[in-house]
């Protein structure tokens, strides 16, 4: 296990590293990036990004200091926002993006494994149907067109739910629903061809040989077994709630990271998308090897043979 | 199609003395009934096409998606503008006669620009799907047919791609080359064809230890060969199904990228731009302007996503009785 | 000996999209005390169909019993509540499964996994569960019981795993044991332990076994009584000596005469022809007809007559009716006989 644990974080260094290599070797292609501009309008500006990055040192000196300063979380000076730094607008719109997402990615595990799991327990039949429709319309509809469909739909002409922003319970209903959508499709579809694969094995039919009552060989024998391929694709998910809410963030105006960086990508604020994806990735990365390890707990196979189990 | 004497024959009770004592005599050729193959043996694809043909909701799903594929190469041509024409005298103007979809802010016809953005869609997601499978059957089958530690090699590689996270690299990417239709595609299948390279590898593993590959290696066939011969004919199920599943996610990575302002750019129309663009209607009430190009990107992925189902139900060489 | 279980006239029968399978049809046997009853026959003949209908783990709606009754201690199991059946399964009925491999949960410890049973039913507290379940593996031969208890299934080997099953399925000191090839998935030489393991248990607790089985070396080691299913009937029945000396169906005859025999040298195996009939629409008269090398006219037509050539042994054969009278084919069952 530790070994296992160890080999883990060792790949998640890596790809931060890889990441943030790439990240630096790409900026430094581009005119406009904080490296190659001549001179930004404003002096002040200038002055910082000279400071943050050390432009007048050798590229390979730039890397090394620029890996430092990403390895004490300090990403640099933003461009087009003078006063502040990428830290200040991650301190600012992270937290606000973290709770949108934290809240649409429990939304969407809750309701997909409940729906999942009706679907398999009543295959074939009309909660089956009901729900496999419900899924693939989830995974077909794109998050946006979800989003504006909403807010048409709840918020402007039926008049539920407020517009846009992020201020009270009721001004999350719908930018949830929008965020966690498609994730939920895609938990209640792997859940349910999971759980009609594991309600077929041998150790069902032991489980319900002994006695046990229905909910009990659901719950206890096949839930846990049947939820491994959920867990190894939380990351995957995770993924897309983070880069959904920049989508999402912009449309309902809400103030998280994700409409800074939005903003950054058409300003062309260099500083703010490389840090913002540095960070991101880490976050991703992070949020990956943390999933590993819960597989590796939850499955006491692990040990023997990880590499097996695709 | 029984007669009515064999039909009185079927209630003959055992015990019954009715029997005729002709009956008691050795049955001739019986034993070569028994030997017989009653189901006639199809091939994988017939067999294919025929369970995929009763699926009506996978059927649906390719019906429309040869409809859009005609629609996008004839319908711009089926009305008098141009997909960038614009008509100032005419904005914004509601579906009519006129203007089918209507027009949109700048006075643009939404339905010549809503064939346009079928183009643009299926072409991305197309030519996603192709690069995908190249790159990933020629990486996923050289690293699962080499083996040993070409094949830890590899997949180490793999899994590091695997493990960043596509749309941050996309844009990324996007973000330095500038967005346009081959630096768009591009992007896409950099870290895309990781998922194919994963599946080919896993289907060349298990199948190159079937005996009939065995066979004409000792036979001497060459690697090339027995990749292309056995190897490919017999993994083809699972890409075909990765490569339709393929095509809706770069569906939805093109127009989310033109959410973000890295979509193809003026003058040429993609369903993701058009949305864009038509955010601000959820306030004007131009809803044409949204719902044609939303309602395409989601039909459009639909198709393929139930149409991928339905080839995954009908390839699935497991399922054959 | 006391009777615990008559299956009387069981059918059961499938619906799948091609039609409806009729996988068994009119089952009927009966079992004692401490008695080993082997229901023997090809894949597909019925004869774990018959099994799960006991236990009714027929996978519903699919599947149902459509006739018949499974009169256990008394009750028509076929006609109990699915609420009642749980307090039968498990502890008046126990199950053992063909592959160790797959009938453990895997991410369960295999104490969790036997105690679950007796704590469910017995309502006792986690210790004593614990204790029987020391006694259990000690029981099915499994040294180290105390540490073997935290380990996860992976943790054993094959033949390990076959006697935890064992061990689950007795917790409970069941009256019925019905093992659904045990020992198929097992090496040769794991067979003949658990073979042995189950006459051990038999000897101390009195309990009756089903054993499902396709393997006629398994048969004669461990059964007392034989069925014959082929196509969904028992077409012959008796004890093993009847059975394996005296077998009067072709079909046994001929299963008997398809695999290696040390007391009869020189002999060549003789397959059998052919594979079993289509159970959408089986045949009305004999199942065999088709592969019997004694076929009759009449064996097509009508189901044959149960022949009993003693108390305890029939079989359903038109060969041994007097009617049957040309002079050849008295020749060629002679040679076989």
């Amino acid at each position: 296990m530790v070994r296992y644990i160890l080999k883990r974080f060792f790949m998640m260094i890596l790809t931060i590293w890889i990441i943030a290599t790439l990240t630096f070797v790409l900026m430094n292609a581009i005119p406009g990036s904080p490296f190659n501009e001549e001179r930004t309008s404003n002096e002040a500006v200038q002055e910082n990004l000279e400071r943050h990055f050390n432009l007048d040192e050798p590229p390979i000196v730039q890397y090394f200091i620029y890996l430092k300063s990403i390895a004490t979380l300090d990403f640099g000076p933003s461009i087009k926002k003078p006063n502040s730094t990428v830290n200040d607008l991650l301190g600012r719109g992270f937290p606000i993006s973290a709770e949108l997402g934290i809240i649409a990615i429990l939304v969407a595990l809750l309701s997909g494994i409940v729906l999942g799991v009706l679907a398999a327990l009543r295959h074939n039949g009309i909660i089956d149907y009901l729900a496999m429709t419900i899924a693939v319309l989830g995974i077909s509809i794109p998050n946006f067109v979800l989003a504006t469909l909403l807010i048409q739909q709840l918020a402007v002409n039926g008049g539920f739910f407020p517009v846009a922003t992020w201020q009270s319970p009721m001004h999350m209903v719908l930018p949830t629903l929008a965020l966690a959508t498609g994730p939920m499709a895609i938990i209640a579809r792997l859940t349910r061809s999971s759980m009609l694969e594991v309600l077929t094995q041998d150790y069902i039919k032991m489980a319900r040989a002994k006695g046990l009552a229905p909910y009990k060989v659901v719950i206890k024998h096949a839930l846990k077994n049947a939820l491994m391929p959920v867990v190894t694709i939380l990351g995957t998910l995770l993924a897309g709630i983070l880069t959904g809410t920049f989508v999402i963030e912009k449309i309902f105006a809400i103030p998280g990271m994700g409409k800074y960086f939005v903003e950054s990508i058409n300003q062309r604020d260099y500083p703010v998308i490389m840090g913002t994806t540095v960070f991101y990735s880490a976050f991703l990365v992070f949020a990956l090897f943390l999933v590993d390890i819960a597989y590796g707990l939850l499955d006491p196979r692990i040990k023997l043979h990880k590499e097996e189990g695709n | 199609m029984k007669s009515q004497t064999t039909q009185s024959h079927d209630h003959i009770d055992s015990n019954s003395k009715e029997i005729p004592l002709d009956w008691f005599k050795p049955l001739e050729g019986a034993n070569d009934s028994a030997n017989t193959v009653v189901r006639p043996s199809l091939s994988y694809w017939k067999d294919a096409w025929i369970r995929l043909r009763s699926n009506y909701i996978a059927m649906g799903g390719l019906i429309f998606l040869i409809l859009l594929g005609i629609m996008a190469i004839i319908g711009p041509y089926l009305t008098p503008y141009t997909v960038d024409g614009t008509i100032l005298a005419d904005q914004n103007q509601p579906p009519s006669s006129t203007y089918w979809f209507g027009t949109d802010n700048l006075g643009r016809d939404v339905f010549t620009r809503t064939w346009y953005g079928a183009r643009i869609s299926l072409f991305v997601g197309i030519m996603a799907a192709l690069i995908d499978f190249t790159v990933g059957v020629i990486y996923g089958g050289i690293s699962g047919y080499k083996g040993g530690r070409t094949d830890n090699l590899m997949m180490r590689i793999v899994e590091i791609l695997y493990g960043l996270p596509y749309l941050l690299v996309v844009i990324l990417l996007l973000v330095v080359l500038g967005p346009s239709l081959s630096t768009i595609i591009l992007a896409l299948t950099v870290t895309g064809w990781v998922g194919m390279a994963r599946i080919v590898r896993g289907q060349v593993l298990q199948i190159k230890n079937y005996e009939y590959v065995h066979a004409s290696k000792s036979f001497g066939a060459k690697t090339s060969r027995i990749i292309r011969k056995n190897l490919l004919p017999n993994t083809m199920g699972p890409i075909i199904v990765q490569m339709t599943l393929t095509v809706p996610t770069a569906i939805f990575a093109e127009a989310f990228l033109s959410f973000l302002g890295l979509g193809v750019q003026f003058p040429v129309a993609s369903w993701g731009v058009m949305a864009n663009d038509a955010l601000t209607t959820i306030l004007s009430g131009h809803w044409w302007r949204l719902f044609f190009p939303a309602f395409f990107i989601s039909a459009t992925m639909f198709a393929f996503n139930v149409l991928g189902d339905g080839l995954q139900d009908a390839l699935d060489p497991k399922l054959r009785r | 000996m006391k009777k615990i279980l008559e299956v009387n006239d069981l059918h059961v029968t499938f619906s799948t999209y091609g039609g409806e399978i009729k996988a068994v049809r009119g089952v009927d046997f009966e079992l004692h005390e401490g008695e080993t009853l082997a229901i023997v026959g090809e894949s597909g003949c019925g004869k774990s169909v018959t099994a799960n209908s006991i236990m009714r783990l027929i996978p519903s709606p699919a599947g149902k019993i459509a006739n018949g009754e499974i009169i256990f201690k008394g009750n028509d199991l076929a006609k109990e509540s699915d609420k009642n059946m749980r307090k039968i399964r498990g502890v008046d009925i126990s199950m053992i499964f063909q592959d160790p491999m797959t009938a453990l949960n895997p991410t369960l410890t295999i104490g969790n996994q036997l105690t679950e049973g007796l704590r469910q039913h017995k309502n006792v507290s986690r210790k004593k569960a614990e204790q029987k379940a020391l006694e259990m593996l000690d029981l099915v031969g499994i040294p180290n019981p105390e540490e073997r208890l935290k380990q996860y299934p992976h943790q054993f080997s094959g033949g390990m795993r076959q006697r935890i099953v064992i061990a689950i399925a007795l917790i409970c000191e069941p009256d019925l044991l019905i093992a659904d090839e045990p020992t198929t998935a097992l090496d040769v030489t794991i067979q003949a332990q658990i073979l042995e393991l189950f006459e051990t248990i038999q000897e101390e607790t009195n309990v009756a076994i089903i054993l499902i089985t396709h393997d006629l070396g398994v048969v004669a080691k461990a059964a007392d009584r034989i069925a014959v299913m082929y196509a969904g009937k028992i077409i012959e029945s008796g004890t093993k000596y009847e059975v394996f000396y005296e077998p009067q169906h072709p079909y046994t005859q001929g299963l008997l005469n398809s695999i290696p025999r040390l007391d009869q040298k020189g002999e060549k195996l003789e397959p059998i022809d052919g594979t079993p009939p289509d159970l959408f629409s089986p045949p009305v008269g004999c199942p065999f007809t088709a592969r019997c090398p004694h076929a009759m006219f009449v064996c097509e037509k009508v189901y044959p007559l149960r022949h009993e050539p003693s108390e305890t042994h029939y079989a359903d054969c038109w060969l041994y009716d007097e009617r049957v009278h040309t002079p050849n084919l008295m020749n060629k069952k002679e040679e076989t006989t």
